[in-house]
C-alpha cells in the first residue's frame, strides 16, 4: 500500500492525549477487594456469572487525543455506557486507571471530581435527559445555574449555545413541546453550555428516527469542525462510526477488540467478530484515494481535477469517472501533486474488492 | 385508598398435589379432634385470653398522666404541643369560617368578620379555572353555589381549615419522610412496614390515643388525621423519586450537581407530578378523617352529619353530606387538575397574570365588596334553601310506601342470609377456623404464609376479640360478596364498550375520593339502624374496585387469543369462561382484595349505625376513653385485613406464576 507521509496526523497518533484509560474494570455486584481477592483479572464470563457478577467492561485500555473523535461501538450489552461512565466515574470503576488531562480520576476527592465535572466535560444522553419543568432556556442554562453563574451571563450564553444549534426562537418552549430531534438538539446545546473541552455522547441518536438521525450527524460533524472538541461518542450503528469517527474501538461482551480508522477495522479486522460487524460496509466508503495511488508518468497533464489524499473513494468516484484526464492527488499538507489515480485499484474498490 | 398496601408475601407455593394432600389430611385430623376432643377446642377457654388490653391501656394512660421525660411532665408537653397546633387551626378558622369576637357574655360581637364567601369562592373558581379551564370552573361554581345557597359555608369553611392546616402537616412530613426513606433502604424497610399496618388499622382508633394524649379538640383531630393521611404522601413521594430516569440523574451529577442540588433542582421538579398525585390522595384521606374526626371535636361538617345520625333526621343529614361530597369534589378536582398541570411546565401566556396577583386583587375586592354589600358576606338566612323538609318526607314517605317491601327484603335478608352465616361463624370451633384458613395459606403460599396468618389470627385469640372479630368477618363476606357479584359484571360489560370507559372511570374516581361517611346516609334512610344497613353501606362503598378491576381484567385479554376463538367459533359466553376469566384471574384475585380493603375500611365506620363487631368494640372505647381497648380491637381489624390481604396477594402471584411455567413449558 502507498502512503503519504504526513496522513498519520489524520488518526491522531501525534497529539497530545487527553484521556488514558489502563486496564479499566468494571464488574457489577463486587467490591474492589472481592474482585482482587477472586484474582478478577484471570476469571473467564462463566466464572464471573457463577459468581453472579456482571462483567461489563474487562480490561480496556485506550488514549483519546485532542479534537479527536473517538467512537465506541458494539452491540447491545457489550458495555459502552459503563466505560464511557466510568471515564467521568458517574459509575465507579473496579479496578484500573482513568486520567484526565492528567489528572487522576479516580484518586479524586468528591468535591475535585465535581469540579472536574463541571469545568471539563459535557455530555449527551440517549433519551435527552431534559428537565421537564425548564424550559429550552432553563435547560441549557442549568449547568451553569448549578456552578452558580449570575443570571444574565447564563442566560446569555444559553441563549447562545441554543442558536448554534438551530433553536433559536423556541428558547421558551418547554421540552415536551418540542420533537425528539428538537429535544436531542437542546441536550447538545446543554452539553457545551460550560464550553467543555471533553464530550461525551452516549448513543445520542439512536432514539431518533432515520431522516433526522442523519440530519444530527450532519449537525455533529459541523459543530466539531467549529468547536475541536475531544469527542468520546458511542454507538452501536457502524454506519454513523464511519461518518464521524477518526478512530474507533469495537467493543465485544466487555472488551475491546480493536481499536483503528474505519478503513483499518475495514481492511484489516482483528477476528471474526469485527470482521463480521464490517462485512456489509463498501470499502469505497472507507477508503481514502491515497490507497489507489501510482507514480506520476510522463504522460500525465495536469489538466484533470485534483483532489486531497485524505477523500474517500466513494466520494469521488463520479469525478473521477466522469474526468477525461488523469485525476491528481495532491500531498496532504501543500497543493502539489503527490501522484495520479490508479483507476484499475480504483475500479477494484468500487467494485468491492481490495485494492491490490 | 389501600391501592399502596404492598408486602412482600414470597409466592413459592407447593407446586406438587402431595402437601396440599397433607394439609388437607391434617385439617380434617383437627376436625375429628375437635368433634371429640376437649371443649377448649371448641371454645376459647378463659386462660388463653390475656388482658393485653387492659396491659396496653394502662401504659398508655401511664404514659399520658404519670410519665415525665427529663422532668418535665409527659401531661404538660403533650398539652403544650396541643397548645402550639391549635395556633394554626384557629387562625385558619378566624380567617376562612368565624373571624374575630369582643366582648363577653350576652355582649359577643364579631369585630372582624371572616373572608367572605364571595371572597373564598371566587378564589377556588378563579384557581380551578387557570388550571383545569372552563369545565373545570364550572364545577366549582356549582360547588361553592350548593354550599352558599344551602347554608352549609361557615361549617365547610371550618372543614376547610381543619383540612388545608392538616395537609400541609401531612405534606411537609410525608415529604420530608418520604426523601428521607429514598435516600436510606434501612429508613424506607422501617417506614415502609409502619405505613403498611397504618392503612390497615381502622380510622377509629388513630383517634383514641390521640384524644388521650391531646384532649377532646381539634388538635387532636389534627394529630389523628396527619397520622392517617401520611402514608400515602411518603408512598408516593418514594415511588416518584425513584421513578427518575437514570439518565436524568446522570444528567445532574455530569453537570456537577452537589448532592443538595440533584435533590432540589433535579429529583424533586422531575418527581413533582408523581409527588402531586400523592398530595391528592393525601387531600382526601385527610377530608375522610377531618369528617370522622369531627367526632372528637373537629366540627365542620362531620358533625352535622353524625348529628344527624345520632337523631335520625336523615334530611339535615344528606343535606350535610351532600356538602361534603361538594367539598370533595372541589379538593379533588382542583387537586388533581394541578397535578396534571405539575406534569410539565407552562408559560404565562401574553397578557396573562401571575395567578397569585390575581387571587390577590380578587380578595381584596370581594372583601370590598363583601362591606358594602353584606349579602356578599354572609348569605341571608331569609334567602336559603332547605331540601330537610323535603329529605324527611321522602324517607316517611318511602317508609309508608314501601315499608311492606322493604321490611320484608330487610326480614328476608336477615333472616334466610345473615342470621345463619353469623350464626355459623360465630358457633363455629376457633380452632377449626384457624385450622382452615392455615390449610388456605398452605395451599396458595407456602409455610411462610402459614405462619404469618396463623400469628395474625392467634393475636385475635389472644386479646379476647374472636367473637366480635367472627362478626366483623360475617359482614365483610357478605358485603364483599354483593360488592363483588356487582361490581364485576358491570365492569367486564364496561370493559366492552371503550367508549364509556372514561365516563366509568370518573364516576368511580368520585365514588372512592367521597368521604365513608357519607356512604351510610342512603342506606340509614332505606333500612334504619342495623346490619343490613351496615352491609348496605359497605357494599355501596366496595364496589368501585370491584368495577375498575373488572374492567381492567378483562380489557386485558390478548387480542390475537381472542379473535383466534372467534375464528375457532366460540360463542360469547364460551369465550367469556374459557378464554377472558381465565386470563383475567390475577386482576380479578387483586380487585378481590381490594374490594375487601375497602369494605374493613368502611366496616368501622358502619358501626355508628348500630353493628355488633369489631368496629363497634372501637366505637364504644372511643366514647369510654378506653385506650387500650381501642388501640387493640383496632389492631385486630389490621390483622383480619392483613390476613386476607396475604392470602389473596399470595394467590394472584399464584396464578400468575402457574401460568407463566406453562407458558413457558
Ligand atoms: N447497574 C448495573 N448493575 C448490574 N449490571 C449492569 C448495570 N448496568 C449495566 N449492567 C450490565 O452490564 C452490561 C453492559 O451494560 P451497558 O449498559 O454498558 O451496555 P451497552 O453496551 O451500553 O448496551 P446498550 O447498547 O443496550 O446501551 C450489561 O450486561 C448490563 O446488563
Ligand atoms: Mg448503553
Amino acid at each position: 500500500m502507498t502512503s503519504i507521509p504526513g496522513t498519520e496526523a489524520q488518526h491522531g497518533r501525534q497529539r497530545e492525549v487527553i484521556v488514558q484509560c489502563r486496564n479499566l474494570w468494571k464488574v457489577f455486584g463486587a467490591t474492589k477487594h472481592a474482585f482482587e481477592r477472586a484474582d478478577g483479572a484471570h476469571l473467564s464470563v462463566e466464572d464471573f456469572t457463577r459468581k453472579g457478577w456482571t462483567a461489563a467492561v474487562r480490561n480496556a485500555s485506550f488514549d483519546v487525543h485532542r479534537a479527536e473523535v473517538f467512537v465506541i461501538m458494539g452491540l447491545s450489552g457489550s458495555g459502552k455506557s459503563t466505560i464511557v461512565r466510568c471515564l467521568s466515574r458517574l459509575i465507579e470503576p473496579t479496578t484500573g486507571q482513568v486520567q484526565v488531562e492528567g489528572q487522576d480520576l479516580l484518586a479524586a476527592s468528591e468535591s475535585e471530581l465535581i469540579k472536574t465535572r463541571r469545568s471539563k466535560m459535557g455530555m449527551v444522553f440517549q433519551h435527552f435527559a431534559l428537565l421537564p419543568n425548564r424550559d429550552v432556556l432553563g435547560n441549557v442554562a442549568f449547568p451553569l445555574q448549578v456552578q452558580g453563574v449570575d443570571r444574565t451571563t447564563r442566560e446569555a450564553r444559553a441563549a447562545e449555545m441554543i442558536s448554534l444549534v438551530g433553536l433559536e426562537g423556541r428558547e421558551n418552549h418547554f421540552p415536551d413541546e418540542l420533537s425528539g430531534g428538537q429535544q436531542q438538539r437542546i441536550g447538545i446545546a446543554r452539553s457545551l453550555a460550560t464550553d467543555p473541552s471533553l464530550w461525551f455522547l452516549d448513543e445520542p441518536f439512536s432514539a431518533l428516527d432515520p431522516l433526522i438521525r442523519a440530519d444530527l450527524q450532519d449537525e455533529l460533524i459541523r459543530l466539531q469542525s467549529q468547536l475541536h472538541k475531544t469527542v468520546v461518542f458511542i454507538t452501536h450503528d457502524l454506519d454513523e462510526a464511519i461518518k464521524i469517527a477518526d478512530r474507533i474501538a469495537i467493543m465485544d461482551q466487555g472488551q475491546i477488540v480493536q481499536i483503528g480508522s474505519p478503513a483499518d477495522l475495514i481492511l484489516n479486522p482483528a477476528n471474526d467478530y469485527v470482521a463480521r460487524f464490517t462485512r456489509n460496509v463498501h470499502r469505497s466508503r472507507v477508503i481514502s484515494v491515497d490507497t489507489v495511488l501510482r507514480e506520476t508518468t510522463p504522460s500525465d497533464t495536469t489538466a484533470g481535477p485534483a483532489v486531497r489524499p485524505t477523500e474517500r473513494i466513494a466520494d469521488v468516484a463520479s469525478l473521477v469517472v466522469e474526468s477525461e484526464h488523469p485525476v491528481a492527488v495532491l500531498h496532504p499538507h501543500a497543493d502539489t501533486v503527490a501522484g495520479y489515480i490508479d483507476r484499475e485499484k480504483f475500479v477494484r474498490v468500487l467494485a468491492g474488492l481490495d485494492p491490490q | 385508598m389501600h391501592d399502596s398496601v404492598t408486602r412482600a408475601i414470597p409466592a413459592s407455593a407447593p407446586t406438587s398435589r402431595k402437601p396440599r394432600l397433607h394439609s388437607a389430611m391434617a385439617l380434617a385430623a383437627l376436625a375429628v379432634a375437635v368433634f371429640f376432643g376437649p371443649v377448649w377446642l371448641t371454645v376459647i377457654p378463659a386462660w388463653l385470653e390475656f388482658p393485653v388490653a387492659t396491659v396496653v391501656g394502662d401504659a398508655i394512660n401511664w404514659f399520658a398522666r404519670e410519665a415525665s421525660i427529663g422532668g418535665l411532665a409527659v401531661k404538660d408537653i403533650t398539652r403544650l404541643f396541643a397548645e402550639f397546633i391549635d395556633r394554626p387551626i384557629q387562625g385558619a378558622v378566624v380567617l376562612l369560617a368565624d373571624g374575630l369576637f369582643s366582648g363577653r357574655g350576652l355582649d359577643v360581637k364579631q369585630s372582624v368578620p371572616p373572608l367572605s364567601w364571595l371572597a373564598i369562592g371566587g378564589v377556588a373558581v378563579i384557581t380551578a379555572w387557570r388550571l383545569g379551564g372552563r369545565s373545570l370552573a364550572f364545577t366549582v361554581t356549582i360547588c361553592v353555589g350548593f354550599l352558599v345557597l344551602f347554608g352549609l359555608w361557615q361549617n365547610a369553611m371550618v372543614t376547610l381549615s381543619n383540612v388545608l392546616v392538616s395537609v400541609f402537616i401531612a405534606a411537609a412530613l410525608g415529604l420530608a419522610l418520604g426523601i428521607w426513606s429514598f435516600r436510606s433502604t434501612q429508613v424506607e424497610n422501617i417506614t415502609r412496614a409502619i405505613m403498611n399496618v397504618m392503612q390497615t388499622v381502622p380510622i377509629f382508633s388513630y383517634l383514641v390515643p390521640t384524644l388521650l394524649l391531646f384532649g377532646y379538640g381539634p388538635s387532636a383531630a389534627l394529630v389523628a388525621t396527619v397520622a392517617y393521611a401520611l402514608p400515602p404522601m411518603v408512598h408516593n413521594t418514594v415511588l416518584a423519586l425513584k421513578s427518575v430516569p437514570a439518565e436524568t440523574i446522570e444528567c445532574g451529577r455530569m453537570a456537577g450537581c452537589t448532592r443538595r442540588q440533584l435533590l432540589w433542582q433535579v429529583q424533586l421538579p422531575t418527581a413533582l407530578s408523581k409527588i402531586a398525585v400523592g398530595l391528592n390522595q393525601t387531600i382526601m384521606m385527610t377530608l375522610n378523617m377531618v369528617i370522622i374526626a369531627s367526632m372528637i371535636g373537629a366540627g365542620g361538617l362531620g358533625f352535622d352529619v353524625l348529628k344527624a345520625l345520632r337523631k335520625l333526621d336523615i334530611g339535615s343529614g344528606l343535606e350535610a353530606g351532600m356538602g361534603i361530597v361538594a367539598l370533595a369534589v372541589v379538593l379533588d378536582r382542583v387537586s388533581q387538575a394541578a397535578a396534571k398541570r405539575a406534569a410539565h411546565g407552562k408559560h404565562l401566556q401574553p397578557g396573562q397574570q401571575p395567578l397569585w396577583r390575581l387571587l390577590a386583587v380578587w380578595i381584596v375586592a370581594a372583601t370590598v365588596i363583601a362591606w358594602l354589600l353584606p349579602l356578599a358576606q354572609l348569605w341571608p338566612k331569609a334567602y336559603l334553601i332547605s331540601t330537610a323538609a323535603f329529605w324527611n318526607n321522602l324517607v316517611s314517605w318511602i317508609n309508608q310506601e314501601w315499608f311492606d317491601v322493604l321490611d320484608a327484603f330487610r326480614t328476608f335478608a336477615l333472616l334466610q342470609v345473615m342470621r345463619p352465616i353469623r350464626d355459623f361463624l360465630a358457633a363455629a370451633p376457633w380452632t377449626l377456623v384457624i385450622g382452615a384458613l392455615a390449610v388456605a395459606a398452605h395451599w396458595t403460599g407456602g409455610l411462610r404464609l402459614v405462619i404469618y396468618t396463623v400469628s395474625l389470627a392467634l393475636f385475635i385469640v389472644l386479646t379476647g376479640y374472636w367473637g366480635p372479630a367472627m362478626n366483623s368477618l360475617y359482614l365483610i363476606l357478605i358485603a364483599v360478596t354483593l360488592a363483588v357479584l356487582i361490581g364485576f359484571p358491570i365492569g367486564f360489560w364496561l370493559a366492552s364498550r371503550p367508549r364509556l370507559q372514561t365516563a366509568a372511570n370518573l364516576v368511580l374516581d368520585t365514588l372512592q375520593t367521597l368521604p365513608t361517611l357519607v356512604y351510610l346516609l342512603p342506606a340509614v334512610m332505606l333500612f334504619r339502624i342495623g346490619d343490613v344497613s351496615a352491609i348496605v353501606a359497605v357494599t355501596l362503598y366496595a364496589v368501585a374496585p370491584a368495577v375498575r378491576y373488572g374492567m381492567v381484567g378483562m380489557s386485558q385479554v390478548p387480542h390475537a387469543r381472542l379473535e383466534a376463538a372467534e375464528i375457532s367459533g366460540c360463542s360469547r359466553w364460551q369465550t367469556l369462561i374459557w378464554l377472558r376469566l381465565p386470563a383475567a384471574w390475577p386482576t380479578l384475585l387483586i380487585g378481590i382484595n381490594q374490594t375487601i380493603m375497602m369494605a374493613f375500611s368502611m366496616l368501622i365506620i358502619a358501626a355508628l349505625v348500630g353493628t355488633k363487631d369489631l368496629g363497634q368494640e372501637v366505637l364504644i372505647a372511643l366514647n369510654r376513653s378506653q385506650v387500650g381497648e381501642g388501640i387493640i380491637a383496632g389492631l385486630c381489624v389490621a390483622c383480619l385485613a392483613l390476613i386476607a390481604d396475604g392470602l389473596l396477594k399470595a394467590a394472584a402471584a399464584n396464578t400468575a406464576i402457574q401460568r407463566h411455567r406453562k407458558n413457558s413449558l
